[in-house]
């Protein structure tokens, strides 16, 4: 169940937010999302998000990708038009395959890449004309945002928030849920 | 201070003892008379034969390329009792040729190790690599094994000329730029320039004298910057510059080694990209002993500063040069399979009739294995998995030395056997003799290093 009330908590330092996130988890409280100009490195451990399984989607498209090779170059220069290579007209796939590696080596890495990059925009919810769900431009230049869902425990959490030395801890209601 | 363990002593002297022994027995066992053989290709041709017994035109195709030069050179039309004579000849040779080959590609495999770890080494200092200071002393330690490894590989290789009858360099013999005489070989004579002996020697000592000229100094400035204070740097700068110079001689010369080392074992034939491949596979072998040894000294509680993120790059780089590996084996392979031209593609024929089992065997070792095993990030960092997929990849690579050396000098009559097996317990016991005494000359951390905090709080 989404909140309908969150608490912005703003840092203005990477160091500052990484020792704030384990402070904040070690009182048990739970973080919806932190939105940081840049990536920081071990934030996700902290968080305590799971690991990701896009190495598998890759693996699993990288395969897709060798199929459609094998598949493709057997049609096009052996069944549909069968082709001398090399000046070995063998017609067989098996003996041709040496000159069909590259291709299965490109399309292999091809389909891996782009449909990756295509599975992680849509885990990560963007796509064209998506309107972004950035609470606060800042966080697009030099600020960290920490959103934290409450649930009538704001004064506890406020208290918590500016001993990490957030700059900002901002009550707002939540427009929707996404 | 690391003290070398009583026990890896022992197994090191034993290994070189039994070694010794079983590289003796396949001196002693190698010289097989005229009629021996006549007796043993005759029993070969009635166990395979039934419809085709003639032993000549059996054998023909599995000659390797200067024996049918012979032949050719006969005219088409010579007498088959000569024929038949020249083949029993022809194979006496090739059993007679098994043990030098043995010893060479073990002690090339062996020092090609050491050599790997070398280039390796000099890259993380011209690179200024921040993760890997913590291994430099067991990179170090293996290092010491080039220059008494290099040595022995020319050693034989010249012996094999003195003491053997050219048994591994066929071009050694002088015969064939002697335009009088009838093993007078054309492209043999016009390369001759090049390929001569005394100008073999002086290369391989330039080529020996630049590496361990590089490896001294290196190991000089480490020990050195170790000693120094801590805000004197002078000895890392000199390493770096050094390591940069030596990168532009190691990348020549090692190909320039490869050609003369190995591809000249075939001197018809040649490969443009010869120089990387040997190159890739010293590469990824010299890392996989990184690795190996870093995990030995880590189970003994000697290298504390050494985490499983050290284990993870390692282990990234098999992967990587393994691959790396193959896509020079399958570049040189795709193009001569391509083109097709008869002088070239020769040696490829002779791996696939001859040498099918370890040709292709070691193309699943040496690459699907890493690739399936290691691809998994997590799996990178366990350290018996890592262990497992080392071991497979050293035994690719020495045969993958194996088929770049045997089919030219013992054709079809090859077999991994005393002698073989004899000439790697040799040369591993020497390598881990050599190694491991090295590691006790100074502390297993390279604590002056400026990148050694970097290094030990590293973390992937």
């Amino acid at each position: 169940m989404e909140a309908s009330k969150v608490i912005h908590a703003i840092y203005t330092d990477d160091d500052v937010l990484m020792s704030a996130v384990k402070k904040v988890k070690s009182e048990k409280h739970h973080i919806e999302e932190i939105y940081t100009p840049f990536p920081v490195h071990g934030l996700d451990k902290a968080m305590g998000l799971e690991p990701t399984r896009i190495a598998i989607a890759s693996f699993i498209y990288g395969c897709i990708g060798l199929t459609v090779a094998i598949v493709m170059m057997n049609f096009i220069m052996i069944e549909d038009w069968p082709q001398n290579i090399g000046g070995k007209p063998s017609f067989s796939y098996l003996e041709n395959m040496p000159a069909f590696v590259p291709i299965m080596f490109e399309l292999t890495v091809f389909f891996a890449a782009h449909l990756m990059v295509i599975t992680f925009y849509l885990r990560s919810r963007m796509w064209p004309f998506k309107k972004a769900e950035n609470p606060d431009p800042r966080t697009t230049d030099d600020h960290f945002l920490m959103e934290i869902a409450v649930h009538g425990n704001e004064q506890e959490l406020e208290s918590l928030l500016k001993e990490t030395g957030a700059v900002e801890v901002n009550l707002v209601d939540k427009e929707e849920a996404h | 201070m690391y003290t070398f363990s009583k026990k890896l002593k022992t197994i090191s002297i034993a290994l070189m003892i039994i070694g010794a022994l079983g590289v003796v027995y396949g001196f002693m066992t190698s010289h097989k008379s005229f009629d021996e053989v006549e007796t043993m290709l005759a029993e070969e041709a009635s166990h395979h034969g039934g419809g085709h017994g003639e032993d000549v035109a059996h054998a023909a195709p599995s000659h390797d390329e200067h024996a049918s030069e012979d032949a050719h050179a006969e005219g088409g039309h010579a007498d088959t009792v000569d024929e038949h004579t020249k083949h029993v000849e022809h194979v006496q040779h090739q059993i007679a040729n098994r043990p030098w080959s043995a010893v060479y590609v073990a002690a090339f495999f062996f020092f090609m190790i050491a050599l790997g770890v070398l280039a390796f080494y000099a890259i993380q200092f011209a690179a200024q690599a921040g993760w890997s200071p913590v291994l430099f002393r067991v990179m170090e330690g293996i290092t010491a094994y080039v220059l008494p490894g290099a040595l022995i590989v020319l050693a034989i290789a010249v012996a094999s000329h003195f003491l053997g009858h050219n048994s591994i360099f066929v071009w050694m013999n002088e015969n064939m730029t002697n335009p009088e005489h009838q093993d007078y070989d054309k492209l043999v004579a016009g390369k001759s320039s090049f390929l001569n002996l005394p100008w073999f020697i002086i290369r391989g000592l330039i080529f020996i004298a630049g590496w361990s000229l590089y490896r001294h100094f290196a190991r000089k400035f480490s020990i050195a910057q170790d000693n120094a204070d801590v805000n004197d740097n002078s000895n890392f700068k000199k390493s770096f510059r050094i390591a940069a110079g030596f990168l532009v001689f190691y990348i020549y010369t090692e190909s320039m080694m490869s050609w003369d080392w190995i591809m000249s074992v075939d001197p018809h034939w040649f490969s443009t990209l010869f120089g990387w491949y040997v190159f890739a596979s010293m590469f990824v072998s010299g890392i996989t002993v990184i690795a190996l040894i870093t995990m030995y000294l880590k189970s003994k509680d000697l290298l504390p500063f050494v985490n499983d993120s050290h284990l993870h790059d390692l282990a990234k780089f098999m992967f990587a040069i393994s691959i790396f590996w193959t896509y020079l084996w399958f570049s040189q392979f795709m193009l001569i399979w391509y083109s097709n031209i008869p002088e070239e593609v020769t040696y490829f024929v002779t791996r696939f009739a001859d040498y099918k089992l370890p040709f292709l065997g070691m193309v699943v070792m040496n690459f699907v294995f890493p690739l399936l095993v290691l691809m998994n990030s997590d799996y990178k960092r366990i350290p018996w998995f890592v262990v497992m997929a080392g071991i497979v990849i050293l035994c690719g690579h020495y045969i993958d030395v194996f088929n770049m050396i045997m089919p030219a000098t013992v054709g079809d009559r090859w077999f991994i056997g005393i002698p073989e097996i004899g000439a790697i317990m040799l040369f591993a016991g020497l390598f881990i003799f050599v190694v491991f005494t090295a590691l006790t000359k100074a502390p297993l951390l390279a604590k002056g290093n400026p990148f050694i905090k970097e290094s030990e709080h590293f973390h992937y």
